[in-house]
């Protein structure tokens, strides 16, 4: 089929200081998945807001259905036949799916007659969700489902899909999956923003490529290798991270029945993990957010003390050291949240080389800093990793997120640590800075360090780690030597697909 | 249409210029409000921001400026730890009393002794009771996680009561034909908080104060625990990552500001005020708060701005006297200059942009 449902023609939208779309023109066709690929900063999410009519463009046109089209705002847009699915879920935790979903509504039935709509929706589209479940309860996978459903309910024409895969399992992305191709079926056109390339490999028709704005290919992704769509979204060769053979060496950090309550109402209990991490390897440990990765970096941070007996590092129980002996020690850390956890946002890179590296690289004296060294460190770190910066004195909010994430891991990894725990090292982060990162941590596991590498992308953990294991509510599974290890079985250790049996229920 | 735009970093002019921009705000709208009463603006503004430096009589004038500006100071400068670390500590005037009573009472039990040592003595059992009394709030916080700025307030009411209870019982003047009030420490030479220059104003306390000054200064750029301090108020996340422990922060923050505040205090009862009495607070305790954002929070910003505030005092009182401006003009005045201060300080984040709508 080839008649054309939006054209976009011309496109440009400029922000004070950076151009977010130059004259951007494609087309979607009735019945199509669309991909959307480009780095973080490419202007994918402000031509998604301009198709969804939160943004005006400074020139050019759209057309839908033959149509002029220039969506006042989001109701306008939903009027035309425009829905949108966002990568973080407008939800009230409280009340339950079928109240959640009136909340969006124009008209609103009532609720059991809304609660029969979203149970025949579900059914048919293959997405199990009970009506009547607190969204509170929801995996991220439920919930994104609510929100799918909630478009669904408006017979869209155009359903746009923002990163839909980073929350789920990879039985729930299938799910997921089928839906959209049943969608696609019945003549819908899905416009899907994803930077997974295999993904987008096995599920999109077209692909159209964005790079600093501009469109600067398309193409068909069945038939393009990931790496060549990659280089296009780059614009340069990528490096592929290379992975040294490499001795086991000695175990240097003991996790032995380590357990910890959950430290605040929302957070998730440390359950009875037990692991042993040797010298020069990296273990990858995979999870859907919320199953207990924060906590167990502060674990092993020092910022959450553990009982005696259950961590140790070579040999010395360290469960009651602060955060700073553990670092003296050669035990670092960098935690998933960069804005206001691992990095203050408005001091300095200067500043924020201190906050970790003040003992290690002997940045303070008798209590004293020692701001010269602070900066050169700071300088160290910034060319040694590439970040994006004119200088040291600039202030970590005005970096973009690769950019401090870099900067993050450059500086645990520049204090050359003998054990660094990571989380989500890549999350947000554009393809050709993530490889860096990957090599990064390769690297240093060559020099002999153990790296502990928590992520949610499995393409990542597969990628870098010589173990593998899940974290699934708190509880570690056993490792599995990484190679060989099959996308189903990651899957399974995950916990599978949430709440499979609900569809087989109404199926 | 006047659109607000975040900058990427904060603006270094505007960080200087908003104080500087808030007081002529201040000029102007006071001004506004004097002509609205029926008083010449310039001649007002003139008296109250002028006349205590630069009229015939500025040679009365100078010392109190200094008299008034060293209390303001010195407590503003304990306060900007904490308020940096986003620990906030408003009952300053409570410890500002302590320190007095704890100060005055410890020089008073040894009457009529003369040595050296007995000053000495004072100020530290001045600050200590400031320290004592700040100690409160922080603990209370640390262990029960109770809000110190409702503590430290309600302290400031506790300690009033103390004082009326010293001022009439345990420190009155045995000598004092019964009046309410204790002996007169400045007329004791060996407690006494003096001139150290004859005429000049220039007390110890004016000498603690530019001490305490460089001490924050030297600590809020060159020393860790500065390092902390800005560290914990602007990601409190972070601050722990980086191995701060937030209750040893804010035991050692309060400490701080009420050591100080006690030495205010105490500086202040064996000189400008002389004795234990009822009446002994002014409300430096309440006006350093806006000293120290007025100041930025940083040393020697709140030095000017001390020097500002105390000349709005000097000022307030010759306009009083010779224009007969009402004393709630003044009070009004000081409020205006923080209310400025606070409004203006949305252009150190922002932009104002002018120009048509736009859907973000």
């Amino acid at each position: 089929m080839n008649d054309t449902l939006l054209k976009l023609t011309g496109l440009t939208k400029a922000y004070p200081g950076v151009i977010a779309n130059k004259d951007v023109s494609f087309a979607i066709q009735r019945g199509e998945i669309h991909a959307l690929l480009g780095e973080n900063g490419a202007g994918k999410s402000t031509l998604v807001k301009t198709i969804y009519g939160l943004v005006k463009p400074d020139s050019g046109t759209l057309a839908f259905d033959g149509q002029d089209y220039a969506p006042a705002d989001p109701r306008a847009a939903r009027a035309t036949g425009v829905a949108m699915v966002f990568q973080h879920f407008s939800l009230f935790d409280a009340l339950t799916v079928a109240e959640n979903i009136t909340l969006g509504m124009e008209n609103p039935p009532k609720l059991n007659a809304l609660a029969a709509q979203v149970r025949a929706v579900s059914d048919e589209y293959g997405l199990p969700l009970d009506p009547d479940r607190t969204v509170g309860d929801l995996s991220a996978g439920e919930r994104q489902r609510v929100e799918i459903i909630r478009c669904l309910l408006q017979d869209p024409k155009l359903l746009i899909m923002d990163e839909p895969t980073s929350v789920l399992t990879p039985q729930e992305v299938e799910i997921l999956f089928e839906t959209l191709r049943k969608l696609r079926s019945e003549g819908t056109a899905i416009l899907y923003i994803s930077h997974k390339l295999e993904e987008i490999r096995a599920l999109c028709d077209a692909a159209t490529i964005l790079r600093l704005g501009e469109v600067v290919g398309e193409c068909t992704p069945r038939e393009t290798s990931a790496r060549d769509m990659a280089e296009m979204m780059v614009g340069e060769v990528l490096q592929v991270p290379e992975r040294a053979q490499k001795p086991q060496g000695d175990v240097v950090l003991d996790m032995t029945g380590l357990s910890a309550p959950a430290p605040h109402q929302f957070g998730t209990a440390l359950r009875d993990i037990t692991i042993s991490v040797q010298a020069g390897e990296i273990l990858g440990i995979g999870g859907v957010a919320g199953n207990g990765q924060d906590e167990l970096v502060a674990a092993l941070s020092g910022e959450m003390k553990v009982r005696q007996g259950m961590l140790s590092l070579r040999k010395e129980d360290i469960g009651l050291w602060p955060v700073n002996l553990r670092r003296a020690r050669g035990l670092l850390a960098a935690p998933e949240e960069r804005m206001g956890h691992a990095a203050a946002p408005d001091m300095s890179l200067t500043e924020n080389a201190l906050l970790t590296a003040a003992a290690r690289k002997a940045l303070e004296r008798n209590g004293f800093l020692r701001w010269d060294r602070a900066r050169s460190f700071a300088n160290e770190v910034i060319a040694g990793f590439d970040v994006r910066t004119p200088g040291p004195e600039n202030t970590a909010r005005s970096l973009s997120g690769g950019n401090l994430q870099k900067f993050v891991i450059g500086r645990e990894i520049m204090q050359d640590p003998d054990v660094l725990v990571v989380n989500q090292p890549t999350w947000g982060v554009d393809a050709s800075a993530a490889a860096a990162i990957r090599q990064a941590l390769l690297d240093l596991a060559a020099k002999g360090a153990a790296v502990i590498c928590i992520s949610q992308d499995l393409d990542e953990l597969m990628e870098i780690s010589d173990r593998f294991c899940a974290l699934n509510e708190g509880r570690l599974s056993e490792p599995r030597s990484a190679q060989g290890l099959s996308v189903e079985e990651i899957g399974l250790m995950l916990g599978g697909a949430h709440d499979m049996e609900v569809a087989h229920a109404h199926g | 249409m006047i659109a607000l735009e975040k900058r990427p970093q904060p603006s270094k002019i505007w960080t200087v210029a908003t104080p500087v921009l808030a007081v002529v705000l201040t000029m102007i709208v006071g001004g506004i409000l004097f002509a609205a009463l029926g008083k010449d603006p310039i001649a007002t503004i003139s008296a109250i921001f002028f006349d205590p430096l630069f009229s015939e009589n500025a040679w009365f004038y100078r010392p109190q400026l200094l008299i008034k500006g060293a209390p303001l100071v010195l407590i503003a400068i304990g306060l900007s730890f904490g308020f940096r670390a986003g620990i906030w500590n408003i009952g300053a005037e409570g410890q500002y009393i302590i320190g007095a009573i704890c100060g005055a009472a410890a020089g008073l039990a040894l009457y009529p002794a003369e040595t050296r040592l007995i000053f000495p003595l004072m100020v530290i059992t001045g600050a200590l009771g400031g320290w004592a009394w700040a100690m409160i709030p922080g603990i209370l916080r640390v262990r029960f996680g109770t809000n110190e700025i409702l503590v430290s307030l309600m302290l400031v009411y506790v300690a009033e009561q103390l004082l009326a209870s010293m001022a009439l019982g345990l420190l009155r003047n045995p000598e004092g034909m019964g009046f309410p009030g204790s002996r007169n420490l400045a007329q004791w030479p060996a407690a006494a908080n003096g001139e150290i220059i004859s005429g000049s104003g220039m007390h110890w306390g004016v000498v603690a104060a530019l001490i305490a000054v460089i001490f924050a200064y030297v600590t809020l750029s060159r020393h860790i625990f500065g390092y902390q301090v800005r560290l914990s108020g602007q990601a409190p996340r972070a601050a722990r990552f980086s191995g701060v422990n937030p209750g040893r922060l804010v035991l050692i923050c309060m400490g701080i500001s009420g050591a100080l505040a006690g030495l205010a205090g105490l500086f202040e009862v064996a000189g400008p005020a002389g004795q234990i009495s009822i009446d002994f607070n002014v409300g430096y305790g309440f006006t350093a708060i806006i000293v120290a954002f007025l100041g930025r929070l940083n040393p020697i910003g709140i030095l000017l701005a001390g020097g500002v505030m105390a000349l709005t005092y000097i000022g307030g009182e010759i306009a009083q006297l010779q224009i007969g401006l009402p004393a709630a003009a003044i009070q009004l005045l000081q409020g205006m200059l923080l209310f400025f201060l606070l409004a203006v300080d949305v252009l150190t984040n922002y932009r104002v942009r002018f120009g048509r709508e736009e859907i973000a």
